[in-house]
Order: C-alpha cells, then sequence, then structure tokens
C-alpha cells in the first residue's frame, strides 16, 4: 500500500553550495512529482539599468554569476555594439574567444568536481579542483581576476594579452591535457561512477528538444545546438563541431562535459595560432538606441541577453535569460519516477547555478 | 598564534551571493588552498559548526533562514561575512531585493572584503575569526561572567 | 557587422496562441519569452529557433489585459509566464504549472512594474 508524501530538498543543502528548493512528491521510494520553488538568492539586478548607464553595467552583468562571469560581460558588450553598430577589433574578438574558453574549461572542472562530491566520490572532487586551479592561475595572470574578471568592456577588451604569453599559454596547454586525460579515464570508464549514472535521469531526444533544452543537457540526448556554431566572436574562424551523445542519461551529459574540456583546449590552441595583431578597443561615442537579442554558449547553455535602448545612456530592459532556468522543465521531466536516492545526482547533471537563474 | 588548540568546524550559507565567494570559499578546502591543515572542515550541519560562513547580502528570503542556522550553532560561536556583497550589499545594493549586509540581522565578528574574495583573504579572515573564538570560550568559562547567551541582531 | 539576422513581427494578442502553434508544428524550440515596460504599455517577445534561425514575435498589451498561456504547446513555457507574472504583474491564464505569484518572491510585488530610472526621483541618501 504505497501513499503519497512530500519531501522538500533544499534550500540548504549538502550538495548544492547554492539554494534551491525542490518538493518532492514521493510514492515509497520513487518520485512521481517535483514542483521548484526558486527566490532565495533573486537581487533583482535587472532594475539596475535604471541607476546604471550602459557602459557601467557590463559589471553588474559580470556579476549575474561568479562561475560564468566572462560571458556574461561578453554577450552583454556584443549586444550593445551590436545595437550600437560597433566593429570591434578582431584581435579583441579572440581574446574574448579564449578567455571564454577558459572560463568554460574552470566551469566543466568546477562541475565535474561538485559531480563527484555529489556522488561521494571526495577524492575526484579534490582532483578536479586541483586541475581548475591551473585555469584561475592563467586567468588571474592575464585578467587579473579569478573568477571576475572584469576584462570585457563594450566596445573591445580591457586589456591585451603579449604574444609571448600566449605562446606560454599554448605550451603550458600540453602538460594540461595530459592531466585531464587521467581525470577524464576516471569519469568516462570507472565502474562506480557508471553504476551511479548510467540509466539514471534519462531524457529523450524529442522532450529535451520541446522542453526547451540547451547546452549538454541538450547535447548529452543528442540535440546538436551549440551557439557558438552562429559565429560570435571568433568562433567563425575555428573548426570545431558541437559535442553529442545519444544516451540522454546523467552519464551522457557528464561525458559531454568531459569531452568540451579537450574541444575547449583545441579551441584555444587554434585561436592563439590564429590571432592577428592590432588594437583591442574602439571608442564608443553616443547612446545606445534599439534592440538585440545577444546570444552565446556559456558552459551550461544558450545565454541569451536582451537589450533594449532608448539613446539614452540608461537602457530601458535588459533581460537576462539563463540556460539554467531554460534547463528547470527538462529538470522535473528527468526527476519524474527517479528514486529518491538518484535525486541529487540527477539535480547536478544540469549543472544548476540558481544565482543566473534568478539574478 | 603558532598553534591552534582546537579543530574548528564551519557551515557555509549562500545568502543572495552571485557565486563568485562560493566558490571561493569551495576553493579554500581543496588542494591548493587547503584549509584542512588548521584543522578546519566544512559541515552541513550547523549543530556540528563554530564559525558561520556567509556569503552575499540578506533579502527577504533568505532573513529567516539565516537567522535559524545562526541560532542553531552552539556557543560560542563567530561570524564571517565572506565578501563585498555580506559586508554591504556591494553592487547590488541598490536592488530592490536586497536589504544589506549580513550585520542587519546577525552580529558579524569578521569581514572580508573582496568582489570576489580571494582564497587567500578568505583563509585570513578564518584564521583571524578563531582568535575571537577563542577570546569568547574563555570569557564564557571564566567564573566572573555570566553564562548568558549572547544577543544577536540589531 | 551582424552576427545573426533576428526578425521581430508585432502581431495581435488575438492572434498569439495561431501564431505559436505555426512555430510547434514547425519545429521550432522556444528560446524565451519576456516582458519590457515601454511607457504605459508592455512588449512580451516570444522567441523561437530552429537551425540557428531566429525570430521573434510580438504583443502590444496593456498593463490590465490577460495574455493566454502558451504552456500548452511548449510546455516549459510555465518558467517564463511564472516569472513575468511575478516581476511585471501580467495575468497569464491558463498555465500548466500556476505558482500564484510564488515562483520568484520578491520583497516588493510586481517589482518591474513601476521602474524609476536615475534622474527622475529623489537622489540618493534623500
Amino acid at each position: 500500500m504505497s501513499r503519497k508524501i512530500v519531501v522538500p530538498f533544499g534550500p540548504q543543502h549538502p550538495v548544492l553550495p547554492e539554494p534551491i528548493h525542490l518538493d518532492l512528491v514521493l510514492e515509497d521510494e520513487t518520485v512521481v512529482d517535483v514542483i521548484p520553488s526558486i527566490g532565495y538568492v533573486h537581487r533583482g539586478l535587472e532594475t539596475l539599468v535604471a541607476k546604471r548607464e550602459y557602459t557601467e553595467y557590463v559589471y553588474i552583468a559580470e556579476r549575474t554569476c561568479g562561475i560564468c562571469s566572462f560571458i556574461h560581460g561578453m554577450t552583454y558588450c556584443q549586444g550593445i555594439e551590436q545595437i550600437m553598430d560597433l566593429e570591434v577589433p578582431q584581435r579583441a574578438l579572440y581574446l574574448r574567444t579564449i578567455w571564454s574558453e577558459y572560463s568554460r574549461l574552470h566551469s566543466h572542472l568546477l562541475w565535474l568536481g561538485l559531480f563527484a562530491d555529489a556522488m561521494g566520490f571526495e577524492n575526484l572532487f579534490m582532483n578536479a579542483w586541483r586541475l581548475r586551479e591551473f585555469v584561475l592561475d592563467v586567468l588571474e595572470e592575464t585578467t587579473g581576476g579569478r573568477v571576475i574578471q572584469g576584462s570585457c568592456k563594450v566596445g573591445g577588451v580591457r586589456r591585451d594579452i603579449s604574444n609571448e604569453r600566449l605562446a606560454i599559454m599554448a605550451a603550458e596547454l600540453t602538460q594540461f591535457e595530459a592531466d585531464l586525460s587521467d581525470l577524464s579515464d576516471v569519469f568516462l570508464h570507472d565502474d562506480s561512477i557508471q553504476s551511479r549514472l548510467v540509466n539514471v535521469g534519462t531524457l529523450s531526444r524529442t522532450d529535451a528538444y520541446d522542453l526547451g533544452a540547451v547546452g549538454p543537457v541538450a547535447r548529452g540526448s543528442g540535440v546538436a545546438i551549440d551557439l557558438r556554431k552562429t559565429g560570435y566572436a571568433a568562433y567563425g574562424d575555428l573548426r570545431f563541431e558541437p559535442i553529442t551523445e545519444t544516451s540522454g542519461d546523467s552519464y551522457g551529459r557528464c561525458a559531454v562535459r568531459v569531452r568540451e574540456l579537450f574541444s575547449s583546449i583545441d579551441l584555444i590552441r587554434q585561436a592563439i595560432e590564429k590571432i592577428p595583431e592590432g588594437d583591442i578597443e574602439v571608442k564608443v561615442k553616443g547612446n545606445p538606441d534599439g534592440e538585440y537579442f545577444s546570444r552565446s554558449e556559456q558552459p551550461r547553455g544558450e545565454l541569451v541577453h536582451y537589450l533594449k535602448g532608448n539613446g539614452t545612456k540608461h537602457l530601458v530592459r535588459s533581460r537576462i535569460r539563463t540556460p539554467t532556468l531554460t534547463n528547470i522543465p527538462p529538470l522535473v521531466k528527468m526527476l519524474r519516477g527517479c528514486e529518491l536516492a538518484d535525486v541529487p545526482v540527477i539535480v547536478l547533471s544540469i549543472d544548476p547555478c540558481i544565482g543566473c537563474a534568478e539574478r | 598564534m603558532t598553534y591552534l588548540k582546537r579543530s574548528p568546524w564551519i557551515v557555509h550559507y549562500d545568502a543572495s551571493s552571485c557565486n563568485g565567494c562560493d566558490i571561493e570559499v569551495l576553493a579554500c578546502l581543496t588542494p591548493m588552498y587547503d584549509v584542512e591543515r588548521f584543522g578546519i572542515v566544512n559541515t552541513g550541519n550547523p549543530k556540528h559548526a563554530d564559525i558561520f560562513v556567509v556569503t552575499g547580502s540578506i533579502n527577504e528570503q533568505n532573513k529567516a533562514v539565516v537567522r535559524n542556522i545562526y541560532d542553531q550553532i552552539p556557543e560560542p560561536k563567530v561570524v564571517v561575512a565572506v565578501g563585498i556583497c555580506a559586508t554591504s550589499g556591494g553592487v547590488f545594493r541598490e536592488c530592490y531585493n536586497v536589504s544589506g549586509g549580513i550585520d542587519i540581522i546577525i552580529p558579524v565578528d569578521v569581514y572580508v572584503l573582496g568582489c570576489a574574495a580571494r582564497p587567500e583573504s578568505i583563509i585570513d579572515g578564518i584564521v583571524k575569526s578563531l582568535v575571537i573564538l577563542e577570546e569568547k570560550r574563555s570569557n564564557m568559562n571564566s567564573p566572573d561572567t555570566l553564562r548568558e547567551p549572547s544577543k544577536g541582531g540589531k | 557587422m551582424k552576427i545573426e539576422q533576428q526578425t521581430t513581427v508585432v502581431i495581435g494578442i488575438e492572434h498569439l496562441i495561431g501564431r505559436v502553434e505555426q512555430f510547434r508544428k514547425g519545429g521550432y524550440r522556444l528560446v524565451q519569452v519576456n516582458c519590457t515596460k515601454i511607457g504605459e504599455e508592455f512588449e512580451i517577445n516570444y522567441s523561437f529557433e530552429k537551425d540557428y534561425r531566429f525570430e521573434n514575435i510580438r504583443i502590444i498589451i496593456s498593463p490590465d489585459s490577460e495574455v493566454p498561456s502558451i504552456s500548452g504547446m511548449y510546455w516549459g513555457a510555465f518558467v517564463y509566464e511564472n516569472e513575468m507574472h511575478d516581476l511585471f504583474g501580467v495575468a497569464v491564464k491558463g498555465m500548466n504549472i500556476d505558482f500564484n505569484g510564488n515562483f520568484i518572491k520578491t520583497s516588493i510585488p510586481y517589482p518591474f512594474r513601476n521602474l524609476q530610472f536615475q534622474g527622475e526621483g529623489p537622489c540618493q541618501g534623500k
């Protein structure tokens, strides 16, 4: 005789560094329904467009999220540049690409660590974060900030990386790639990890597309959406293919992120090889008048910054649609029918970034 | 301070932070910074903790949560506010949903500045808080002080 | 240089469901729904994408009017519609999961409704 009970999950839960609350409706051990509830870290930063000028708002945009901070700032700047028809120098676009890919490396390594932690694999958590420090060191050396870089501005970037430094960065990647291979072997081939992930939280290809999944959640189910293919920044000049897996389970999503680490390294190498000489910014005159949906690929998926200006120095509206927000409906779908003990792993498998989602 | 007498445990809560400080708090636990060498352990349970590390600022939603976690921590306890948001609200202080720093709800002993706070300064702040913790403990045990729990909040 | 072409079509609120149905049948994915306050009116954008082709439809409504929900066609639209309700106070009819204003909990009701721009209100600290 089974009876429905509601188990609250969160907001302060050991597996999540951030607060999200889920009401899990259980029948014995099986989850039959999930009601997500957010709002613990809502700040309302989009209203700050009314208080800050559009050139200053880039700092707010960067602080939407401390993990994918650089890409938020870049997407915002890119949107303003599109509205104002600014021709950003190629070198700046390449630098943005390089920093974006380093951000992706740092975010994916962070997630792999947290994911290992959620599975109770403490050793692997430590190892992933040890490797992540290498990426943060590079970011700090080149931008001055570890997690919040502040190196992007409307019209270009704030600082250049010398060619000698770029050469060193490319050379250092070789050792880093070798270290990553050891780590990825554990994630992809270890028995205990497979027993926790395979066939857990399966999302079919149709569901992933219909529910609007983006990023590794969509690609883990075989939907090849990768906004870098639209060719923003310097991605148009670089060769790469979206990485997909077909299994659609937590293992598939994990494998996509592990393989993306290597694809990011490859992209950084290509960008360092092709980076042209030249200026790193253009002068910005006037105020934005118009609107644009600036889109980019974050570590977690598609990011949309909708910006609308009316010719004054304050934007009328900035709307940040983050990947986690749109990955919540697929998460609800994945959780239905799973075992209670798998809930932490499934929640983490979408790489939730609540700070972003609630803004 | 040349050696530590005890092994203090911390409980971390993300008020309404952007994650930047949170991941730096977590980074303190990992091999590069390794706060476990001070005997510090991150626990999920407030009743096991001595140090309350808060990142991000206070809003209507988490007022009660922060207060509740604080009350659950046994005496003596210290509060470390990590990051500029936890100190004053930072860049978000003008947002409608941000009420201000942590000290509007609970008394704060150490403020760690930075946006995002660097792991080195977080460790520095926590080590500073150990001294305060030790002081509070000796005050509690001294015979001429009444055993009165510290009163929090303004 | 434009990164991508973005088309925006303004339609009447009565055609909304029909147009969204067309996108759904055409195999488009819902990118986002958002609301913007322009003067005394609300602009609501529904964005769709298929094979990196970005299309946007827009309805313009008065703050008191009720918008039909598209969550019957795009199940995941409830996150955007609840958000729109909680931040702007737009009434959305027929959502599949209705949080009744508790999706994003804000300290003041409908904070985006009466946004005060710098220079309009009293100075900071007064």
